[in-house]
C-alpha cells in the first residue's frame, strides 16, 4: 500500500518516505477527529430539529459535569498534538538539521527566471576547473548523498523538488546548505516555489537522476567550458 | 472592571451637533459620506466591502480560467499574461483579506452591532469613526487605481516579499508596487482608528446593568480582534515604511548588498499576518455563536469557555508566525519551537468548535437561512482547522509549503470567515438593518448554490496540492508532472464550480435589493432574540432608542425553565418576569 502522497507524486529520495509517513500519521489523526466532529455535529442538527410543543433544554455548560463533555475531548486533542509534534520534529531534524556527510556537493543558483547548476566534474570536487555548469537541468547520481549550496542572484526563489519532498527558499545574500539522496533514476520536475516576478511560472527545471554508468557517460560528453561563465 | 457609563450621550451629542430624534433632510453628501451615525458608517463599510468582493471574485474567475484553460481568451477579460496573472492573484488575496473580510466583519458588524447590542446611542468617538471610513475609502481608491497605472498592478504576491517587492527592476511594476504599499498602509490607519473606537465603546458605553459577562460573544470577539490587530500591526507598519523607502528613495533595509536583510520583512509581515487570521476569524466565530443560540433556542454552552478560548487563541497567535517561514532560511532549530506553538493552537480552537457543537445538544433547531450559513461555517471551518495541522507540523510542511494544499486549507478557513460568516451576519441582521425580511426561498437557493460549489472548488485543490502543485504558477503545462490530463481535469472542475458559485451570488444581490422594497415587514424582533438590538425599531432611528435600555441578564437566556416565552430579553426588568411566572 502506497502512502497518500505517493499516489500522486513519486518518492525519489531517502527522506521522502519519512515525510510521507508524517503526512500519513497526521492524516489518520486529524481524519479521525475531523470525521468524528462532523458526524457528531450533523447528528445533533438532525436529532434536535424543532418539534412542535417541545422546548429546548436549559443547559449553561458552566457546571463541572457539563464541562467534562468539552474538557475530555480537548485533553485527547492535546495528546494527539504531542504525538504529531514528536513525529514532525523527528523528521524535520533528519531532513533539515542533521546533515549526513556528503559524497558530492552541487551548487544551485536561482535567478530571474532560470535555475543554474554547478556540478563537480570527474574529480568529484566543486569549484575546480572541471566543474560542469548547466541551466535548468540538474544531473545527479542515484544513491549518492548530495549537499546543495543554494544561492539567489536577485530575489527570493524556492528550490522545490516534489519527488524528493525537498523545499528550501533561496535567499539573496546567503548560501544555504542542505542535503538529499536520490533513490530512483528518472527525470523529475523542479519548480520554483516562491513568487519571484513575472517569469515565476516560467522557470521549470528538470532533475535527471542517473545510474553511476549513465552519470559517468553524461559527465564525459559534457562540455565543461560553461563552468567558467557561471562561476563568479 | 469598567463601569457601565451613560456618558456616551454626551460624547455622541458633541459629534452630532443636534438633538436625537430631530428629523431634517440632509444632502446626499452629508448623509452618505459625512455621517457620524454608526449605522450609516457600518453600511458604508459593508457596501464598500461587498463591492470589493465583486472585484476580488472577478479576479478569481479570470485567473482560474487561465489555470484550467491556459492561453484562453477569457470572456469579459481577455488573455491573461504572466504579469497580469501575478497581479490578479496578488490583488485577489489583498482585496479579500484587507478590503472584504476586515471591513465587513470588523468594521461593518462592529460599527453596527456594538452600540446596538450594548444599548447605547452611538460609538464613543463618532468623528474618528467617520474619519476611519473616509481613510478606508481612500485606501480602496488607491488600490483600484494601482491596477491601471503604467506597468500594471503589483504582482509580488499578497505577502510582498522583498527584494522582489522592493525594487522596480525586479517586479516591473514601478508604480503598482508603491501604490499597493500605500493602499495597505492607509487601510491599516483606518482600522487602527476603528479599533480604538470599538474597544473604548465596548468598555465604557454599556447599558446600565450590563456586566462584562453579559456582553454578547460577537461583541467580545470584535473587541479581542481589535486588540489583536492593534497589538500586531505596529511592526508591519514599520516594515511597510521601510519597504516604501526601499522602493521610492533607494534605501537598503531589505537589500543584502547593502547590509539589509530580506528575511526581516517576512518576520514583520507574519508577526502581523498570523494574528490577522484570528483578527478576521474571531468576529465570524462571534456572529456564528450568536446565530446558533437564537435558532437552537439554547443558552451558549459555556459562555466563559468561549471567551477564554478566544483569549488563549489570541495570545498564542503572537507566537506562531514563523510557521510561514519554516523553509525560508530561518535557523532550522527555530522550526521546532514554532511547530509546538502552532500545533498547540489547535487546543483552544478545537475547544471553541466543541462548545458550539455542544450548544446544539438539547436545542430546538430551526433551519432558517442565517442558521444554515452558521452551521455551514462550523462544517467548513472544521475541515479548514484539521488540514492546518499538516502545515503547522514542520516535517510535513516541507512538502506542503507553498503548494495548493496550503491554498485549499486557508480557503477552507477564510471562505467560511469572509463569505459564510458574512452571509450569516447579513441574513441575520438584515431585518434590523432594513426593517424587512429577506426572502427565505431565495436565501436557501443562494445558500445551496454557494456551499456546494465552494466544496467542489477546493476539494480538488487539496488533491492538486498532494500532487506537488505549487502556487502562483501561470501555466502548469510547462511542468511535465503537473501537465497530466487528470490534473487538468481537476483544475477545470474547480474553475467551472467557481463560475457556478459566482453566478449564484446574483441571487443574493437580487434578494438583497428586492427585499428592501418587497420584503415582509420585520417588526422589532422577528427572530425572537433576547439581545438588546432587537428591542428597538427596525431600522433603528438616529440615537437608536427613544429611551436607552437597561440590562438585567446575560445575552443567551433562551428556554429558561418556568417561563412561558422561550426567550428572555436582556432589557426586561425582573419585576415584569415575576408577574408572568
Amino acid at each position: 500500500m502506497g502512502s497518500l502522497t505517493e499516489r500522486y507524486v513519486t518518492a525519489a529520495s531517502t527522506y521522502a518516505g519519512d515525510i510521507d509517513g508524517v503526512i500519513m500519521l497526521i492524516a489518520i489523526i486529524v481524519g479521525f477527529w475531523g470525521v468524528l466532529a462532523e458526524v457528531v455535529f450533523l447528528g445533533l442538527v438532525v436529532a434536535f430539529r424543532e418539534k412542535k410543543g417541545q422546548k429546548a433544554q436549559y443547559i449553561t455548560g458552566e457546571e463541572k459535569h457539563q464541562m467534562a463533555w468539552v474538557a475530555y475531548p480537548h485533553y485527547l486533542v492535546l495528546v494527539c498534538d504531542i504525538l504529531i509534534i514528536v513525529a514532525a520534529v523527528r523528521v524535520w531534524y533528519n531532513v533539515k538539521q542533521d546533515l549526513p556527510p556528503a559524497d558530492a556537493t552541487v551548487r544551485v543558483i536561482g535567478q530571474q527566471w532560470a535555475w543554474s547548476f554547478v556540478h563537480p566534474g570527474p574529480d568529484g570536487k566543486l569549484d575546480t576547473d572541471d566543474d560542469i555548469a548547466t541551466v535548468d537541468e540538474l544531473h545527479l547520481k542515484v544513491g549518492t548523498v548530495y549537499h546543495y549550496k543554494l544561492e539567489s542572484r536577485d530575489v527570493m526563489h524556492s528550490f522545490s523538488v516534489p519527488a524528493f519532498r525537498l523545499k528550501q527558499d533561496a535567499v539573496p545574500g546567503r548560501v544555504i546548505t542542505g542535503w538529499f539522496e536520490p533513490t530512483k533514476s528518472g527525470t523529475f520536475d523542479l519548480q520554483c516555489a516562491e513568487m519571484c516576478g513575472i517569469g515565476h511560472g516560467l522557470m521549470p527545471a528538470r532533475v535527471v537522476i542517473e545510474t553511476a554508468a549513465e552519470h559517468a557517460a553524461w559527465m564525459a560528453k559534457h562540455d565543461t567550458s560553461m563552468a567558467a561563465a557561471v562561476k563568479r | 472592571m469598567a463601569e457601565p457609563a451613560q456618558e456616551a450621550d454626551a460624547h455622541a451629542a458633541e459629534g452630532h451637533g443636534h438633538a436625537h430624534g430631530e428629523h431634517h433632510e440632509e444632502s446626499f453628501f452629508l448623509k452618505y459620506l459625512w455621517s457620524t451615525d454608526h449605522k450609516m458608517i457600518a453600511m458604508q463599510y459593508m457596501f464598500t466591502g461587498m463591492f470589493m468582493a465583486l472585484i476580488g471574485g472577478f479576479m478569481a474567475y479570470a485567473f482560474r480560467m487561465q489555470l484550467a484553460f491556459p492561453g484562453i481568451e477569457v470572456p469579459l477579460y481577455g488573455q491573461v499574461s504572466p504579469a497580469e496573472y501575478n497581479s490578479l492573484v496578488t490583488n485577489h488575496g489583498t482585496i479579500m483579506i484587507f478590503w472584504v473580510a476586515m471591513p465587513v466583519l470588523i468594521a461593518a458588524f462592529g460599527n453596527y452591532l456594538i452600540p446596538l447590542m450594548l444599548g447605547c446611542d452611538d460609538m464613543v468617538f463618532p468623528r474618528i469613526n467617520r474619519l476611519s471610513y473616509q481613510i478606508f475609502l481612500l485606501s480602496a481608491i488607491v488600490l483600484i487605481y494601482s491596477f491601471f497605472v503604467e506597468g500594471g498592478g503589483f504582482g509580488g504576491a499578497w505577502t510582498a516579499y522583498p527584494p522582489l517587492s522592493a525594487k522596480a527592476e525586479y517586479n516591473n511594476t514601478p508604480l503598482g508596487a508603491p501604490l499597493w504599499v500605500v493602499a495597505v498602509a492607509l487601510e491599516f490607519v483606518a482600522f487602527l482608528l476603528g479599533g480604538i473606537n470599538f474597544v473604548t465603546t465596548a468598555m465604557n458605553s454599556r447599558a446600565p446593568g450590563m456586566k462584562m459577562f453579559d456582553i454578547p460573544v460577537v461583541i467580545w470577539m470584535i473587541v479581542i480582534a481589535s486588540i489583536l490587530f492593534m497589538a500586531s500591526v505596529g511592526p508591519l507598519v514599520a516594515g511597510a515604511v521601510m519597504l516604501l523607502f526601499d522602493q521610492t528613495v533607494g534605501t537598503g533595509f531589505y537589500d543584502p548588498d547593502r547590509g539589509g536583510d530580506p528575511v526581516l520583512w517576512q518576520h514583520l509581515f507574519w508577526f502581523f499576518g498570523h494574528p490577522e487570521v484570528y483578527v478576521v476569524l474571531l468576529p465570524a466565530v462571534g456572529i456564528v455563536g450568536d446565530v446558533i443560540t437564537v435558532f437552537s433556542r439554547k443558552k451558549l454552552f459555556g459562555y466563559r469557555t468561549v471567551l477564554f478560548t478566544a483569549f488563549a487563541t489570541g495570545l498564542l497567535s503572537f507566537f506562531v508566525w514563523a510557521h510561514h517561514q519554516f523553509i525560508s532560511g530561518i535557523d532550522p532549530r527555530m522550526a521546532n519551537v514554532f511547530t509546538v506553538t502552532t500545533v498547540l493552537i489547535s487546543v483552544p480552537i478545537a475547544e471553541m468548535m466543541f462548545v458550539y457543537i455542544a450548544t446544539l445538544y438539547g436545542g430546538s433547531i430551526r433551519l432558517t437561512t442565517p442558521m444554515l450559513w452558521a452551521l455551514s461555517f462550523i462544517f467548513a471551518f472544521i475541515i479548514g482547522g484539521v488540514t492546518g495541522i499538516f502545515l503547522g507540523a514542520s516535517g510535513s510542511d516541507i512538502f506542503f509549503h507553498d503548494t495548493y494544499f496550503v491554498l485549499a486549507h486557508f480557503h477552507y478557513t477564510f471562505f467560511p470567515i469572509a463569505i459564510l460568516g458574512v452571509y450569516t451576519g447579513v441574513t441575520f441582521w438584515y431585518p434590523k438593518m432594513f426593517g424587512k425580511m429577506l426572502n427565505e426561498t431565495l436565501g436557501k437557493i443562494h445558500f445551496w448554490g454557494t456551499i456546494i460549489p465552494f466544496n467542489c472548488i477546493f476539494i480538488p485543490l487539496f488533491v492538486l496540492g498532494l500532487a506537488g502543485q505549487h502556487r502562483r504558477i501561470w501555466n502548469y503545462e510547462n511542468f511535465p508532472e503537473l501537465a497530466r490530463p487528470e490534473l487538468f481535469q481537476l483544475r477545470e472542475f474547480a474553475t467551472i464550480s467557481l463560475i457556478v458559485m459566482l453566478l449564484f451570488q446574483f441571487v443574493f444581490i437580487f434578494n438583497f435589493f428586492w427585499s428592501m422594497k418587497a420584503g415582509k415587514p420585520a417588526g422589532k424582533n422577528p427572530w425572537r432574540s433576547s439581545t438588546l438590538e432587537w428591542t428597538t425599531e427596525s431600522p433603528p432611528g438616529h440615537g437608536n432608542w427613544k429611551e436607552l435600555p437597561s440590562c438585567y441578564r446575560g445575552p443567551y437566556e433562551y428556554s429558561v425553565p418556568g417561563r412561558e416565552e422561550d426567550f428572555w430579553p436582556q432589557d426586561e426588568p425582573p419585576a415584569a418576569d415575576a408577574k408572568t411566572a
